[in-house]
């Protein structure tokens, strides 16, 4: 290889870098195993994790059954390795992929455009929110304490440096639910969106109609946020939204430290060139058969350059898959049934404690830690190999004493009666 | 092709000017030039537009393309009726596909613009 390159060393290609900038020893790095003694490394570090252990964490990322169906499919090599698209119409698979996934995501959302993802939940906010800032030309945001804490922040790193001034309201102590009187005093002329999320961080369902009866009273679009998407199974789709920005971790992405995950933004048909991301659409082809094509690329950064509406120019095209099989498997109906089980089971252990506020929920509740700490509590859990709720005192101060709980369909009954015992 | 009393940019705007107030749209080569326009996005009644600086865009299957303002002035009417009909720039670019309508800051900058015989020539010259 070096007479091909016509050198005689490997550092003759770096000799253009300055002397100073060079490293002059070996790099410290251990000197080579095996890949015996690698497998083995990584089936020991694998042991370390909490298997067998019961989990009623929830708060944004929740434990649902994968069907193996899944990862069959996408761990096609025609999935697996490709990229998103960029000489789209080749990829005709991967294009009727991507064009089912918006299709299931508009008819699970109430509305008429989504896009082919986002990066996950938490971006897919902030991106909401300046399509509305752009939609409406008024720069406010007003965002619900009750939206998950993380992408509250994640909104304002990007508003930050948007110039976006972000402001938000309250939930009412007693029911948890969107506190609307604090809405309507804080909606003023420039607010340009409104943000809810439901079910709320707290699993309650919100009145999403009420939120966008103010919303437009005063000009701004309504933005509705959802981290459980097995919710959409059940609830009522947040028609009345004009943007709809959610997490889809709950279709097949396993749980996993910082991802990857997948995100959406659904819109109504009139907010679609202010829409970031890649769309896929429907056409046909020169010989009169049915295609699929990217479209309204001119609103994207690989055609608009600086004008772009977004700096994201990909999608989350293998992830989105997964959750594509996920929804074909389940169909309308599977995914009903999947979500009242969800409910069922939360409400089962639910019933053991008075849940700390009143509105409805979902498959996550919070309760009072009565007499201990919720650290003490998820400490006393653990030795019996259940990891507790969330802590709420982390991101809410006046909820010091509360943790989350969240069950799904993988909850077992006998855990949620241990888990009551060690609470009681 | 070019009508008479209109003025001409570089850019292939023109301007209609009554009074103090000026129509804005694109030319004849500038249609031609982009194909099928599919979308046109125009500033809100009010806004203050710049000489030489975007007032828009024009999306064809092809491309976007910036609207420069030939003028200075304050927007008081805007095209509405493209935002259903955007073909109506390829068909009528210098009638019914008319931009947006400025209250001119400054009239006599559109002397410092191309008369029709002037843009004739530059388009001539262009291909």
């Amino acid at each position: 290889m070096m007479d091909a390159c016509g050198i005689d060393s490997p550092e003759a290609l770096f000799a253009h870098l300055p002397e100073a900038a060079r490293l002059s020893r070996p790099l410290e790095l251990p000197a080579g195993i095996s890949e015996y003694e690698i497998v083995e490394y990584f089936r020991q570090r694998a042991a370390e994790n909490a298997n067998g252990y019961a989990s009623f964490l929830g708060a944004g990322v929740y434990n649902h059954f994968r069907p193996v169906l899944v990862d069959a499919v996408a761990s096609r090599g025609e999935f697996l390795t490709s990229y998103t698209p960029y000489q789209a119409e080749i990829s005709q698979g991967t294009l009727t992929a991507i064009f089912e996934f918006q299709t299931m995501i508009c008819q699970l959302t109430g509305m008429d455009v989504a896009n082919a993802s986002m990066y996950d939940g938490s971006t897919a906010v902030p991106e909401a929110a300046m399509m509305a800032v752009r939609a409406t030309g008024k720069g406010r945001v007003l965002v619900a304490k009750s939206v998950h804490p993380e992408y509250r922040e994640v909104l304002a790193t990007y508003a930050k440096n948007q110039g976006m001034p972000v402001a938000e309201f309250g939930y009412g102590a007693e029911s948890g639910n969107l506190d609307l009187e604090d809405l309507e005093r804080q909606m003023d002329s420039l607010t340009g969106a409104v943000i809810i999320q439901t079910p709320n961080f707290f699993g309650i369902v919100e009145r999403v109609k009420a939120a966008a009866e103010i919303a437009h009273r005063h000009g701004a679009l309504l933005i509705v946020v959802f981290t459980e998407a097995v919710s959409l199974g059940l609830l009522e789709p947040p028609a009345d939204a004009d943007i709809v920005a959610g997490e889809l971790q709950s279709f097949a992405i396993s749980p996993s430290y910082g991802g990857p995950y997948a995100g959406i933004i659904a819109t109504k048909e009139k907010y679609i060139r202010q829409m970031p991301g890649r769309l896929v659409g429907q056409t046909t082809d020169s010989r009169g058969n049915r295609a699929f094509c990217l479209t309204l690329s001119t609103r994207e950064q690989h055609i608009r350059r600086e004008k772009a509406t977004s700096n994201i120019c990909t999608n989350q095209a293998l992830i989105a898959l997964m959750a594509t099989v996920f929804m074909t498997v389940y169909g309308k109906q599977g995914l009903r049934e999947l979500a009242e089980q969800n409910l069922a089971k939360a409400h089962y252990l639910a019933g053991k404690w008075k849940p700390r506020f009143s509105g409805k929920f979902f498959n996550e509740f919070v309760v009072r830690a009565e007499g201990k700490s919720p650290g003490e509590i998820n400490k006393a859990l653990l030795k019996k190999k259940i990891v507790g709720g969330l802590p709420l005192g982390r991101f809410y101060p006046e909820l010091a004493d509360s943790m989350l709980l969240c069950a799904t369909e993988m909850t077992k009954r006998a855990d949620m009666d241990a888990l009551a015992e060690v609470l009681a | 092709m070019y009508p008479e009393n209109f003025r001409y940019t570089k850019e292939h705007e023109w301007i209609l000017v009554e009074g103090d107030t000026g129509t804005i749209g694109i030319t004849d080569h500038a249609q031609e030039e982009l194909g099928d326009i599919v979308y046109v996005d125009v500033p809100k009644v009010g806004a203050r537009v710049e000489r030489g600086k975007s007032l828009g865009s024009v999306e064809s299957v092809k491309a976007v393309s910036d609207v420069y303002s030939p003028v200075g002035g304050e927007v008081t009417a805007v095209n509405e009726t493209l935002a259903d009909a955007p073909e109506t720039l390829n068909r009528d670019p210098h009638g019914a596909g008319w931009l947006v309508k400025v209250r001119l800051s400054a009239p006599a900058e559109i002397l410092e613009l191309m008369t029709a015989a002037d843009y004739r020539k530059y388009v001539e010259a262009e291909k």
